[in-house]
């Protein structure tokens, strides 16, 4: 057996997808897990391999990890993509925060009925322009430095391209108005380990379909009747 | 004009609660700035203080941070209750998140609407008591030491002793299947800074009272 880590979560993007480009993006080959069918699922709770019953799992280090957040938190620890200090760790974590919450309304997306589908998409284009794009693009023209925090590629920056990505594929021209952002895209897009993943054949999951909603749905038994946020 | 934190939220427990829990944990005294109405957040929005135009906003050392994650990681790194190294801040990160999803459950029950509350509060107490609080029994149990982690007071403990007692004002019984972790609430509530702040007259917010969600609403929405 490998030391790769190893990732448990169904074959689309979910909440895995973020640790898919940290780990690419810090050059860390790893395996994954597919979950398919409710007997995998259920063979993993029965093992004690899911500490809270739940998916993202990824076994690091020794360790099963679970929970979006803190395996993250690992993975920029331990790659150097967490900042030098406490100060730069504090901005990365609040530019992160500010990015998950932003994804967070893009996660449950698919799972939205057509008429939902088209209130939240609304959304999200909302809040992208008038929340959450205007605070990173005042960060970077304040500093004109290439990375979001300390002058140095950061877990900060993998999150925000991987954010801005996901809204452009729900409104392709979303970065009008925001021409820093479009530099950072095309410079972070540029960056080897990153521009690997964004070829074809890469890790990267394509946008999540109703074959992955079905999957979640079986798998998890959950999700039937999911309204907006 | 003062060095301690100051902390902008309205007069209630909200998502800033869990850091005046740690704040008061740490031995940090701490000043704070309450939002009565809708102006005072749109003043907040306006003078550029809210990175993301959202409270909790918490100034402290030069800094305007928000998100409480962020928040709270900085504070627990400044004043040592992050685990001495990586895979300790796994631990602790890990038990953390699940306390903060349980935390979401307890703390937006006042705000559902009325015909779903009976669910919302059937779901909570379902989660916690087969959920999370048999994952924390256990891992005390296992090791057999006071803390959660790296046998050192942490984040996770003050985080988890706020969870038990909000949950058990939520069903006074709750812990009736958990000897371990009633016996970690005894002793960590014994903690001199986490005593003096369950003591009356401190900063700790009381439950979210039903008369005064349409205000608090009012504030946000």
């Amino acid at each position: 057996m490998a030391g790769k880590p190893k990732l448990y979560y169904f074959n689309g993007r979910g909440k895995m997808e973020s640790v898919r480009w940290l780990l690419a993006a810090a050059g860390v080959e790893y395996e994954e897990e597919f979950l398919e069918t409710r007997e995998q699922y259920e063979k993993l709770l029965q093992g004690g391999s899911l500490m809270f019953q739940q998916v993202p799992m990824v076994e690091i280090d020794g360790m099963k990890m679970v929970q979006t957040r803190a395996i993250l938190s690992y993975i920029a620890a331990k790659y150097n993509l967490y900042g030098k200090d406490l100060k730069e760790r504090a901005l990365i974590d609040m530019y992160v925060g500010g990015t998950d919450d932003l994804m967070g309304f893009i996660l449950f997306f698919p799972f939205l009925s057509a008429e939902d589908k088209e209130k939240q998409l609304a959304v999200i284009v909302q809040k992208a322009t008038s929340r959450y794009f205007p605070a990173y693009e005042k960060v970077l023209k304040d500093h004109g430095q290439s990375f979001l925090v300390g002058n140095n590629f950061s877990w900060a920056d993998v999150h925000l391209l991987e954010a801005i990505l996901m809204v452009e594929e729900k409104k392709s021209d979303v970065l009008s108005g925001f021409p820093q952002l479009e530099a950072f895209k095309t410079r972070i897009s540029s960056i080897p380990t990153i521009k690997k993943f964004l070829e074809p054949g890469s890790q990267r999951k394509p946008v999540p379909d109703d074959k992955y909603v079905e999957t979640v749905r079986r798998v998890l038994r959950m999700y039937y009747n999911l309204k907006p946020n | 004009m003062s060095g301690k934190p100051k902390l902008h939220y309205f007069n209630g427990r909200g998502r800033m609660e869990p850091i005046r829990w740690l704040l008061a944990a740490a031995g940090v005294e701490f000043e704070e700035c309450f939002m009565e109405a809708k102006d005072d957040l749109i003043k907040l929005q306006k003078d550029g203080s809210l990175l993301f135009q959202q409270v909790p906003m918490v100034e402290i050392d030069g800094m305007k941070m928000v998100q409480t994650r962020a928040i709270l990681n900085y504070i627990a790194g400044k004043y040592n209750l992050y685990g001495k190294d990586l895979k300790e801040r796994a631990l602790i990160d890990m038990y953390v998140e699940a306390m903060m999803d349980l935390n979401e459950l307890l703390l937006s029950y006042p705000f559902q609407p009325a015909d779903k509350k009976e669910q919302h509060f059937a779901n909570t107490v379902d989660k916690a008591t087969n959920r999370y609080f048999p994952v924390f029994e256990k891992v005390l149990k296992d090791h057999g030491q006071d803390f959660l982690v790296g046998n050192q007071f942490s984040r996770a403990d003050v985080q988890l002793l706020e969870i038990l007692l909000m949950a058990e004002e939520c069903k006074p019984d709750i812990l009736a299947r958990f000897p371990v972790l009633q016996r970690f609430k005894a002793k960590i509530s014994n903690v001199p800074t986490i005593k003096k702040f369950l003591q009356p007259g401190s900063q700790r917010k009381p439950p979210q009272e039903e008369k005064d969600v349409p205000k608090v609403l009012k504030i946000f929405y």
